[in-house]
């Protein structure tokens, strides 16, 4: 790994004295490999002296055996060594390159392939400072390079190198040139990328790679090595008011209690008067703890440990900003959203949002519309696919501190998580709150949901009836209210067909209209708790995360799933409205158990198996199981 | 105001994900295999953590054929740190005596290091892992996650990565199921030694250059350690003045020879070095066992 500098061998002291004053330049690399990437980043690694002598052996032997170059170098392999990988089937998204020079170290993002594509530009856009667009000089400004430019730039990043490749196939033609440059130049501008380096290249040839090439008299501009070497990472999250996102309260002894994070916008030194978000109190910076002593300042992208004069309630996910410029908090936003699941995005569906070291929960609202990455025309949407940008409103159960997506990427940026299968499902940046979620505000109220339990001598549960149609929740539902009454207990049953006559009369069957259809009557469930009720919901209520929904909004040992366990083939027989039988012909649509699908329970509370019960006996096992509860 | 230095970014970045974990895993633990790389990781962790101590303990899966200057430098750092150490080494193996010259590397690997790794994380119910691995170590670790999710068999699944945005980690997990985190996904071997440099971090002896018994098998060093190695009849070890880039089995670490006594030579060595740092490592050679397959078995 010869690094190009006599010190090494001469004076390593001074030699390693000057690199650790080295800076990092994170950059992502857009194009297909026909545009010849790999080719651009293997050139790199290559004339950054940082390939070994064995494995230079091996890009010969395989340059010979499988290149493409005729048995000359083939840079290509060096970064596209991922052939086994693909024959075992294994994704490819994003891969992380590393070199360095005697100016820089350098970390590359290169997202191969054509699939997934938004997703992975948009995970390796996410970190990078510099954006190096490749155009195949032969083929001008493409759809690709629209949508390659169109990410870039939503993702935050400033500075975009054009690298006008394969210019030895266009005769190094200045005309080619100016003409691509000016098509994109057009472009760039509606997107508001300004800040723009054109480069004539052949990183086939190396022309303008590290050196200026003989063929490009006309060009005048940096080669990729000197721009990528030079170009001024700007601190533009130095530049933002602090935000120290607490990740985590650091607690020794009793004499000590720091607040840990990394710093995603400007300084802090003590003495400094912040405010702690959401909860709006304030204090004073006492110390900067770190293990190599303690600072008299520190700046963003530091990971440090703050000590407060005051003894104020901070736990993770707080957001510690200075006192005279504090985060705006809301709990309803505007944002743009990146799906990047397979299964697409259910509005209204509870989600989990993480931000910073927040997690809360959030529903999204249908999109207001998506974009087509090639053309940027906006389209009506219901939902998002895989790798599909929209806008919508989001809706949080409690409000965060956040700063929007252009003013700073840590504060601004979420991902979204599926609450059942924990995987990250999509992303968002934060546009702005909307005006309503700051204005609205929680009522408190003198009397509260054990008091009035108390009054009527029970405690408070919903029973949620989940099943088939023709199950027979509604029948079980009844015999059991029947039954607490009859034990002198205040209850309310909430009926799905009769909520679809009033208070649901607007929603529909599609999977997102039952999604809505349960959050209100979980909702209202919730209300009637407080009220101190036992309530009975009976809803077909088909999808786990809704009824895990319903159960998040109440305290532990409040809800209880009653899975009445019916076949489709007994429900379907019985099919007591006739209901299974217009959806065979037809008639209805997304009907549960026929062309949508029914989750079953995994750990319902009660579990009811009407194939061996009577309704009566399912009623009097539901009593039974409540007693043991504790409920009656 | 100054910004900040490619190895200061990258310390902060490491800080930030060990914090992540602890704040968001319940039992996690810190796989320490007393080389170069597990040092600097260390070292971040007194960092990440301070004034407290880190809030999880080190588990090293000892083979019991580590070298034993290893053995001694683990057990005096870990215990001048005042850290918790747990060593695990695998009972099947000792009970069948499973070795690398009685069993070949790849079983002795298998069995004493991926099954062993395996069987300790269950044994303490870990439901994370810190890992010294970095990316620029082999091709198929440029891509890998920095928090990868393994199933409750240990297994990777790399169609369930997750991405991975800004400096945000989901870190959410299923019962059962264990995430291994690389907080040195970044950083390269040349960042390493830097770090090392000027951190003034203590590392294992075997780095630096000295007379040492040697006997050279298939072209390669090999340090004669105890007396289990073979020794062909009438063959005697060789001093020589040799070195270590990496570190494991003492019989399956190739020596290098080399003058490098100090810090500061063995980076102005390895600037001036023309083979890669995994050369060393006899496991790599084993064709038919790609990083990618043992990944997928449970190979850290």
């Amino acid at each position: 790994m010869a690094h190009v500098s006599d010190l090494i061998s001469v004076d390593i002291d001074k030699y390693l004295d000057s690199h650790h004053h080295k800076s990092l330049l994170r950059f992502i690399t857009c194009g297909s490999v026909d545009d010849g990437k790999s080719t651009l980043i293997g050139r790199l690694l290559y004339e950054s002296k940082m390939l070994f002598e064995d494995q230079l052996a091996a890009l010969e032997a395989d340059s010979k055996k499988v290149g493409t170059q005729g048995g000359e170098l083939d840079f290509a392999l060096l970064v596209d060594g991922l052939s086994a990988e693909r024959e075992q089937g294994i994704t490819i998204d994003v891969a992380y390159r590393f070199f360095s020079t005697d100016k820089r170290k350098f970390i590359v993002a290169d997202t191969p392939g054509h699939e997934q594509y938004t997703r992975n530009m948009a995970t390796g856009a996410s970190t990078a400072d510099v954006a190096v667009i490749l155009i195949d000089a032969r083929k001008g400004v493409l759809t690709q390079t629209r949508r390659h430019s169109f990410i870039v730039s939503l993702l935050g990043i400033r500075k975009v190198v054009l690298a006008i490749n394969k210019m030895d196939l266009m005769d190094y033609s200045e005309q080619v040139y100016d003409g691509i440059l000016a098509d994109y130049r057009v472009f760039a501008q509606k997107i508001g990328i300004t800040d723009i380096t054109p480069i004539p290249l052949s990183a086939l040839r190396g022309d303008n790679m590290t050196e200026r090439s003989p063929h490009t008299p006309w060009y005048a501009g940096p080669t990729l090595m000197d721009y990528l070497e030079t170009v001024e990472v700007e601190e533009y999250a130095l530049e933002q008011p602090f935000r120290l996102p607490v990740q985590w309260v650091n607690r020794p002894n009793l004499d000590f209690r720091g607040f840990s994070g990394l710093i995603a916008g400007g300084s802090i030194r003590p003495g400094d008067r912040i405010k702690v978000l959401p909860s709006a109190r304030e204090s004073t910076v006492t110390r900067i703890v770190t293990y190599d002593g303690d600072q008299e300042s520190a700046i963003a992208g530091q990971s440090v440990t703050l000590t407060l004069a005051d003894e104020i309630d901070i736990s993770r996910g707080d957001i510690i900003c200075k006192a005279d410029a504090p985060a705006p908090v809301a709990d309803q936003f505007e944002a743009t959203l990146l799906w990047m699941s397979e299964e697409n995005l259910i509005p209204g569906r509870p989600y989990l949002l993480k931000i910073g070291a927040k997690t809360v929960g959030a529903s999204i609202a249908h999109p207001k519309y998506k974009v087509n990455v090639n053309t940027l025309e906006q389209l009506a949407a219901k939902t998002l696919e895989l790798n599909e940008i929209g806008i919508s409103n989001l809706n949080l159960d409690q409000p965060i501190a956040f700063d929007p997506y252009a003013e700073n990427r840590e504060t601004g940026g979420f991902i979204l998580i599926d609450r059942l299968s924990n995987d990250t499902v999509g992303v968002g940046l934060i546009n702005f709150a909307l005006r309503r979620s700051q204005n609205v505000h929680w009522q408190a109220l003198d009397l509260n949901k054990t008091v009035r339990a108390e009054q009527k001598g029970q405690k408070p549960a919903i029973l949620w009836f989940t099943g088939l149609s023709g199950a027979g929740k509604s029948t079980i539902a009844n015999l059991v209210e029947k039954k607490l009454y009859a034990l002198g207990k205040h209850t309310y049953l909430l009926d799905g067909d009769n909520v679809r006559h009033g208070l649901n009369k607007d929603m529909g069957f599609t999977e997102a209209d039952r999604i809505e259809n349960i959050r209100r009557v979980a909702e209202v469930s919730k209300l009637m708790i407080d009220a101190g009720l036992i309530v009975l919901v009976s809803f077909i209520s088909p999808f786990r995360a809704e009824r895990q929904m319903a159960r998040g909004l109440v305290q532990d040992g409040e809800f209880l799933e009653v899975f009445i366990d019916t076949p489709i083939a007994v429900a379907e027989t019985r099919d007591p409205k006739g209901l299974y039988k217009k959806a065979r012909a037809g008639e209805i649509k997304n009907f549960t158990g026929i062309d949508s699908p029914y989750e079953a329970p995994e750990n319902a509370e009660i579990h009811i198996d009407t194939t061996s019960l009577s309704a009566e006996q399912a009623a009097e096992e539901i009593i039974s199981a409540l007693q043991k509860a504790g409920i009656v | 105001m100054s910004t900040l230095t490619h190895l200061q970014q990258l310390e902060a970045e490491s800080i930030h994900i060990m914090r992540e974990v602890v704040a968001e895993c319940e039992n996690p633990v810190m796989l320490y295999s007393v080389g170069k790389d597990s040092s600097v990781m260390l070292h971040l962790a007194m960092k990440a953590f301070y004034p407290s101590r880190p809030p999880f303990p080190l588990l090293h899966v000892d083979t019991t054929w580590k070298f034993r200057q290893m053995i001694e430098f683990r057990d005096s750092h870990t215990k001048d740190l005042g850290l918790d150490l747990l060593v695990h080494i695998n009972p099947d193996g000792i009970r069948d005596g499973v070795g690398p010259f009685t069993h070949g590397s790849a079983v002795h690997t298998d069995v004493m290091k991926t099954a062993s790794l395996k069987q300790a994380l269950d044994k303490y119910g870990f439901d994370a892992a810190f890992g010294g691995a970095r990316r620029d170590e082999e091709k198929s670790r440029a891509k890998e996650r920095i928090f990868s999710f393994r199933s409750a068999q240990h297994r990777w699944d790399p169609k369930r990565q997750r991405p991975e945005l800004w400096n945000l980690y989901n870190a959410r997990h299923h019962k059962g199921e264990s995430i291994r985190v690389f907080p040195l996904s970044n950083w390269t071997e040349l960042d390493i030694w830097q770090y090392i440099y000027l951190e003034k971090i203590p590392i294992v002896p075997l780095y630096f250059a000295k007379e040492r018994p040697v006997v050279e098998r298939d072209g390669t060093l090999i340090m004669v350690d105890d007396e289990r190695m073979p020794l062909a009849p009438g063959e005697v070890p060789q001093m020589k003045k040799v070195r270590f880039r990496t570190l494991g089995c003492y019989p399956l670490t190739g020596a290098i020879e080399s003058e490098a006594e100090t810090l500061t030579e063995i980076i102005q060595e390895m600037l001036l070095a023309t083979t890669s740092e995994r050369q060393g490592r006899v496991i790599d050679q084993d064709a038919s066992a790609s990083m990618e397959k043992k990944k997928q078995e449970g190979y850290f």
